[in-house]
């Protein structure tokens, strides 16, 4: 039944797409019925395969980078008073930024290809992984470090074996949250100037009225962001399985 | 009285570092302004368990906190004065701390917990000695667990291996078994007392029950600044049956004194509460 929950929910919601399609007799250009989608499919499948490859790229690379750099940046925060004092401030106000604001410049600077969204992509994903990391690593119980300073541990390996251990779970926060807002960077940046990807597709169908195939790069999309989510989901569980399970 | 107090003795290796006595010098420590304990001196005898007693606030915790070389690190506490060993050796690096929690890592097994100290500092840990120190505690087989599994008596246990496993001369304890249930607490004491045996011991304490039952020398910490108020070295050893009347008598004694030491500090404080009835 677990397994078959999300099936039947997938299905219903097809069968009401396709009835309100069959009732309201609304233009094919407006909102496609699902076999129609379905059709779009099996005829511009390599197409569709293949910018979503691009996508799924930007994404993946962006995902990487923006961890990698906030977990770099959360160490360097959370271990240096001098960062703290001078760099989080300019961290903070940087967020006021709408980061889709962005997307022209990074387009300009970098290009139509890849580089751009992959840019996008960490920029986003950068700032929520590094403050729920260096706020988990500034919160290690006060208990832990004492008992860690008194066995006469280094600070290197209080830090590796107690902090970051510790930092964990507030850690896996902010990569969930960033593995749902990853797709959204790629996606702006594809639509401000590409060459490539779902964004691109998706603007070059609207432009020619193929609003089914509009549908079947968003449904991709949203199955890979949907994948994605879960897939990192059951990873970080794995990583923190010591914490008790607070999930749905 | 028996049962884990004839364990036997402990192994040949985990003697191998005579417990010096400790001395306090001078010791002072504010915090925020505010003046903790000045000018105190204070002397552990060698391998005896001292218990130091006192109103809630007074600072034992703070003293202890001192001698384990935990305060000043923050810029908010001023600290002055040292500590003397009754050997050359031995230094804060010879002290093994056991607070009121556990302090275990849930993401630790219970032998790695055990073990944590020479992980820390990137030693080679002794496995079988710290399987041998489990079985002491009463933990055998439970090595696998996670300390989420575990009861608080068990955590405590752990943690009280955790200590042992330091093999460090000077323990100091923290209200260690506060947060136990009666039988557990009355359990861990006797397991203590016995195993740190030959260990220089600070137990911080708020019962003076525990105190009578297991401590060697009984100080009492009271005042603002607080002070070394009394010293007590009751005639027989631990463990002691807390039902004789000289014990008995004892307790009252402490009682009356640490209800003494309330009164006058409330009394002295800007906002009087309701006089503890004698």
């Amino acid at each position: 039944m677990k397994l078959l929950r999300p099936i039947l929910i997938f299905l219903g919601l097809l069968l009401f797409w396709q009835m309100l399609v069959s009732a309201t007799g609304v233009a094919h250009y407006i909102l496609p019925g699902p076999l129609a989608v379905l059709n779009a499919f099996y005829e511009r499948w390599p197409s569709l395969l293949y910018h979503a490859g691009v996508t799924i790229s930007e994404i993946l690379l962006g995902l990487g980078f923006g961890t990698l750099l906030g977990c770099l940046s959360a160490l360097i925060l959370a271990n240096s008073r001098g960062a703290r004092l001078w760099v989080l401030p300019v961290l903070v106000i940087s967020q006021a930024i709408p980061v889709f604001a962005l997307a022209p410049i990074l387009v300009l600077w970098l290009g139509y290809g890849l580089a751009s969204k992959v840019v996008m992509a960490t920029l986003i994903i950068y700032f929520p992984v590094t403050i729920a990391f260096f706020d988990g690593l500034r919160r290690t119980d006060p208990g832990w470090l004492d008992l860690a300073q008194v066995m006469g541990g280094s600070r290197w390996r209080t830090l590796t074996r107690v902090r970051i251990p510790a930092a964990l779970p507030a850690f896996a926060s902010g990569v969930r949250v960033a593995a749902s807002v990853a797709p959204i960077g790629a996606i702006v940046g594809e639509w401000v100037g590409s060459s490539a990807g779902l964004g691109y597709l998706m603007l070059h169908a609207n432009a020619r009225l193929q609003v089914d195939v509009m549908f079947a790069a968003l449904l991709l999309l949203a199955l890979f962001a949907v994948g994605l989510y879960f897939a990192i989901d059951h990873g970080l569980r794995h990583l923190i399985s010591w914490q008790p399970d607070k999930a749905l | 009285m028996a049962g884990v107090s004839d364990l036997p003795p402990t192994s040949s290796r985990r003697q191998s570092r005579k417990a010096p006595g400790i001395g306090l010098r001078e010791a002072s420590l504010s915090y925020q302004g505010k003046v903790v304990f000045e000018n105190l001196n204070l002397d552990l005898p060698a391998g005896r368990l001292t218990c130091l007693l006192g109103p809630s606030g007074v600072g034992k915790s703070s003293l202890l906190r001192y001698i384990a070389g935990l305060s000043g690190s923050d810029s908010e506490s001023t600290v002055s004065g040292h500590l003397e060993f009754g050997d050359s050796e031995s230094g804060t690096s010879g002290i093994a701390y056991l607070a009121q929690q556990d302090l275990l890592l849930p993401w630790l097994n219970v032998l790695d917990n055990v073990m944590l100290g020479s992980r820390l500092r990137g030693e080679t840990a002794d496995r079988d000695r710290a399987m041998d120190l489990l079985a002491r505690v009463g933990l055998a087989g439970q090595e696998k667990q996670r300390p989420v599994q575990l009861s608080g008596g068990m955590r405590q246990r752990v943690a009280l291996a955790r200590t042992l496993m330091e093999d460090r001369p000077v323990v100091l304890m923290d209200e260690p078994f506060s947060a136990l249930d009666a039988i557990t607490r009355y359990e861990l004491q006797h397991l203590a007392s016995s195993l740190l045996a030959g260990k220089t011991t600070l137990l911080v304490t708020h019962d003076p029950l525990e105190a009578l039952r297991i401590g060697h020398r009984l100080l009492l910490l009271t005042g603002s600044p607080a002070r070394i108020t009394e010293s007590i070295d009751p005639p027989d050893a631990p463990l002691r049956d807390v039902a004789t009347p000289a014990t008995a008598a004892l307790q009252a004694t402490i009682m009356r004194r640490l209800t003494e030491a309330r009164r006058i500090a409330t009394a002295g404080s800007d906002e009087p509460r309701r006089q503890v009835p004698e």
